[in-house]
Parts: structure tokens; C-alpha cells; sequence
């Protein structure tokens, strides 16, 4: 198995090589510029950064506590996000920069048999698993929303690939020993609030979930150890579930006897509880339920909005799906905005969870404006909805992109 | 299709990591400093000395133009979810800071 292991990441490294070269040779893709994101309404304009630890050229949404969007063009090289180009969010702002690896310590307690305080060293005695799996923040696409609603205004990049290697939840909470009463785990980092009386950071899965054999407790991405602010050391992993539940810095591991009633679950993050969580503005009296499982997006990443190609000739196509909480089961495009689909071809397969690469070459229509659109169908039969879903939180966002380009 | 999925999961799972258990290492690392501050006006003194106390100005800049009831509910949150120390009085001010800085009109 690792051997095999070993000639498929191989295998990536030298299409990824491929990709790099022919990227090279498009000089309008050599440097990244700071965005200026079409939201509705404007102020879209965004400064890049560098100056954050472990962490290439972003895009600055806020200097404190971090919000650090990935530049657009850095998904066009692979199915997997490098870890300095990774997108960063934190709640609170008592982030400690200071982590001593001897003295860390994973808490697991509450309804178990034995309450353990692990180790790094003792965390590597469990069996190490590897999952591909795509890290989406619950308001990626923000700026988006129209009306706009308040909250971090993200473009589109607030979501990365990796494969998470770590150990299963499961295997751990197995050795604390579960108690028959056990409904929720809840979990927390080491950020806190800066005032006394806020909430802290927490987040809960139900049991059930919870024991799934794909939610680990990672202590690499892509190969490395986490960056700091990505959640070193440790980092829980929901593949298929909103980063929300990715708790970063994990230090601690509650089992509840009773659902989780704090700020983070109980109000903050709440979704309607409607089709793809959509209601109209202002809509009353609707149920609310935690944020939970993805939905198919996908994206065209090799051309960027206004792109001049040639009127009635083919151009190639690259971007990547992500099915959300089940495998891409198919990508189609589109050369006019939407009527006319055609099938792209799919990338090598990472797993359900991962983003998948996808290459398709379309025939352009006459000269003038057009728009390119790419539409996403997952294993479970969800497909990208032809109009936005809304709701006042700025959630969920999955509608088909259009890439709007001009032929000449 | 479930029996693919299910396999496909096991497969991806059952693939042992190809690196070598890591070395963990003590990690220091500084934060920038914020990039922006709040632009003058009036009662900026006071939004400064109490919003910049949780978060940089940006997250408050880069929001789209907000009307004062948004506003209003935005710093309302501050106070009673997030435990902000404001004043009513410093409260009132800040509303007015950012409808005219960053309201429709």
C-alpha cells in the first residue's frame, strides 16, 4: 500500500509540473494582483499580504483576528491548496503564537470511562489515516449575496484542498471509552476571546457523527505539519462539513450527555432549515438548524473574468468541483451563460471529499460578450442551482458560476 | 451507487500517510500589525478606542455600505453576545461614526 502510495504522489507531482509550465508561459498569470471583487454594490477592492507567518501572498479580508483569502489564480495549479497559500479564519483574537510541543496536551472528558490528556507523542500511537478533503468556510462567497448581508465579505476563496493526515476521532474517543449517555462531543482550541465574559470558540457533532471513520484528528496537511495559524499542532477534520467544525489549536474534547446549548451551536451558524437553505429577504418564521453538510460548487480557474478569446474557435477550460458531502459525479459547461451544456472531462479521483480537477475545450460563439458557466452534479444527485440561495447570515453559497469573457 | 461510495471512502481511508510520523517542534511566531485604521470623522476617537480593542478596522471597512439599523444591531451584538465593555453612551457614538462613514448615503 505505501509504496503504491509513494508513485501516485509522484504521478501528482509531475502533472502538477505540467500544469506549472504551461502556466508559465501565460505572462498575464505571472504576478497576482489584489482583487477587486464584483460584489454587488462595490467595495470590493481588497489589499494583498505577505506579512503573515508561514504564509505566501493573500488576500488581506482582515488583519486581526485573521482573515486571509486565497488569490483566485492559486487554484488553478493543482486539486490540492499549498499550505502557505491556504486560507486562514479566526473568531477571536487570543491566538496564542507561542505553541511548546512538549507541554501540549488534547484533553478528552465529560461522559467516558477514563479522561485522557494526550501527547503529541501519544496521539502517533494511534493508526495514521490519510483523507483527501476540501476545508470550505460556511461563508465563502459572502460578498456575493445580494442584498449583501453583514460578516467577513469573502470572494470565492475561502475554501483549500488538502489531504489531512491524523488519526480517527473514533480510535480515541474508543479508548477514553464512551458511556452509554454519551449524545455530543464538543470541541475547542487554544484562541480565546479577548473579554472575559464571551463565549469561547466551541463547536459539537452528534455522536454518531462524531464516531464516522473519515473525522480525524489531523497533524498534517498535505504532508507537513499544520501552519500556526491553519490550527498547529492539531486540527479536527469534518470531511464533507463546513470549516466551521474544523476546530483549529484542538486541545480539548467534551462528551456531553446533552445536546450542545452553547453561542456556537445553539445560535451563531444557524442555517434555515429549507432547500439548499434559501429564503427571501426578510422572510419570518422560519426554523433554524445548525449549519452542516457542503453542496456541490465548482469553478472555472484558468480564466479569469474578462478574458479576451477568439470569436467561433475552441478554448480549453480548467477548474475544479467539489461534490460537498459526496463525490463529483459529473461537470458540464457552458459557452452561452447556460442554455447549451457539454461534459467536461474529470480529473483523477481523490475521493469523495476532495476537490476534483476538471479540462474541457468548448467552442466559443460569435464575436462579443459572453459568459462561461460550469455547473457541478454530485454522487448523491445535488446539483448547482441556476439562481443563488440567500439567507442573513451569508451562508451556503453554491450557485453556477459565470465567468463572463469577451470574444473577438 | 451507496456500495461505491462506501468503497471509495474505505480505499481513500486505508491509504497509509506516505511521510514519516512528523517531528513536532515548538512554533513562535509574530502577527503583523493591523493595515488599516478607522478614516477621520467625527466620534472616530471613540470607535477606534473601543472597536480596535476586539478586531482591526478592516473587518468594519470592507463591510458593503450598511443603513444605521444594521449598524445599530452590529454594535447591540458587540455588547451583549461578545461582551464589549461600551458605554450607552460611547454606543451611540459609534452608531453615528459608521452611518456616516459607511452608510448608504
Amino acid at each position: 500500500m505505501r509504496s503504491r502510495r509513494a508513485i501516485l504522489i509522484e504521478g501528482g507531482s509531475a502533472l502538477s509540473l505540467a500544469a506549472n509550465l504551461t502556466l508559465t508561459a501565460n505572462p498575464a498569470r505571472a504576478a497576482i494582483q489584489p482583487p477587486d471583487f464584483p460584489f454587488p454594490g462595490g467595495n470590493g477592492q481588497r489589499p494583498l499580504t505577505k506579512d503573515f507567518p508561514q504564509k505566501g501572498t493573500m488576500v488581506l479580508q482582515r488583519s486581526r483576528p485573521p482573515l486571509l483569502e486565497t488569490p483566485f489564480a492559486d487554484f488553478d495549479q493543482d486539486a490540492f491548496t499549498p499550505n502557505d497559500k491556504f486560507f486562514v479564519r479566526w473568531h477571536w483574537s487570543d491566538i496564542p503564537t507561542d505553541i511548546d510541543a512538549k507541554s501540549y496536551r488534547l484533553a478528552v472528558r465529560g461522559q467516558v470511562e477514563h479522561e485522557l490528556s494526550l501527547s503529541l507523542p501519544d496521539l502517533l500511537q494511534f493508526k495514521p489515516v490519510e483523507i483527501a478533503a476540501v476545508n470550505q468556510c460556511s461563508g465563502n462567497s459572502r460578498g456575493f449575496f445580494e442584498p449583501r448581508v453583514p460578516g467577513a465579505q469573502w470572494g470565492n476563496g475561502a475554501m483549500g484542498n488538502a489531504r489531512w493526515t491524523g488519526v480517527r476521532l473514533k480510535d480515541v474517543l474508543d479508548k477514553a471509552g464512551l458511556k452509554a449517555g454519551a449524545v455530543a462531543v464538543r470541541f475547542s482550541g487554544l484562541d480565546k476571546p479577548p473579554v472575559d465574559d464571551a463565549p469561547p470558540f466551541k463547536k459539537s457533532l452528534g455522536i454518531d457523527h462524531a464516531c464516522q471513520p473519515e473525522i480525524l484528528i489531523a497533524y498534517a496537511m498535505n504532508g507537513r505539519a499544520l501552519p500556526l495559524l491553519n490550527g498547529y499542532p492539531l486540527r479536527l477534520v469534518v470531511p464533507g462539513w463546513y470549516s466551521t467544525y474544523w476546530i483549529k489549536m484542538l486541545s480539548d474534547i467534551e462528551v456531553l450527555d446533552a445536546p450542545d446549548d452553547n453561542y456556537w451551536m445553539k445560535t451563531a451558524y444557524l442555517i434555515p432549515d429549507t432547500p439548499r437553505a434559501d429564503i427571501k429577504p426578510g422572510q419570518a418564521g422560519v426554523a433554524m438548524v445548525p449549519i452542516n453538510r457542503m453542496s456541490p460548487r465548482s469553478f472555472v480557474t484558468n480564466l479569469a473574468a474578462g478574458t479576451r478569446l477568439k470569436a467561433g474557435a475552441r478554448a480549453k477550460l480548467r477548474g475544479l468541483a467539489m461534490g460537498g458531502d459526496s463525490g463529483v459525479a459529473r461537470v458540464d459547461v457552458s459557452a452561452d451563460g447556460g442554455q447549451n451544456w457539454q461534459a467536461a472531462k474529470l480529473g483523477r479521483d481523490e475521493g469523495p471529499y476532495s476537490f476534483r480537477q476538471w479540462t474541457a475545450e468548448l467552442v466559443m460563439g460569435g464575436a462579443g460578450e459572453a459568459s462561461l458557466a460550469v455547473r457541478c452534479a454530485n454522487i448523491g444527485g445535488e446539483v448547482q442551482p441556476d439562481v443563488s440561495n440567500w439567507n442573513p447570515s451569508g451562508f451556503m453559497r453554491n450557485v453556477i458560476e459565470r465567468t463572463p469573457v469577451t470574444l473577438v | 451507487m451507496k456500495k461505491f461510495l462506501l468503497a471509495e471512502l474505505i480505499l481513500s481511508l486505508m491509504v497509509m500517510a506516505a511521510q514519516a510520523a512528523p517531528s513536532f517542534k515548538s512554533r513562535q511566531a509574530d502577527l503583523p500589525p493591523d493595515a488599516a485604521a478607522f478614516p477621520d470623522g467625527p466620534n472616530v476617537k471613540v470607535a477606534s478606542q473601543n472597536c480596535l480593542a476586539c478586531h482591526s478596522a478592516d473587518m468594519v471597512l470592507d463591510q458593503p455600505l450598511l443603513p444605521r439599523a444594521t449598524w445599530a444591531a452590529e454594535v447591540t451584538k458587540m455588547r451583549n453576545v461578545y461582551k464589549a465593555p461600551i458605554s450607552d453612551a460611547d454606543a451611540a457614538l459609534i452608531v453615528d461614526y459608521l452611518t456616516a462613514r459607511h452608510g448608504p448615503n
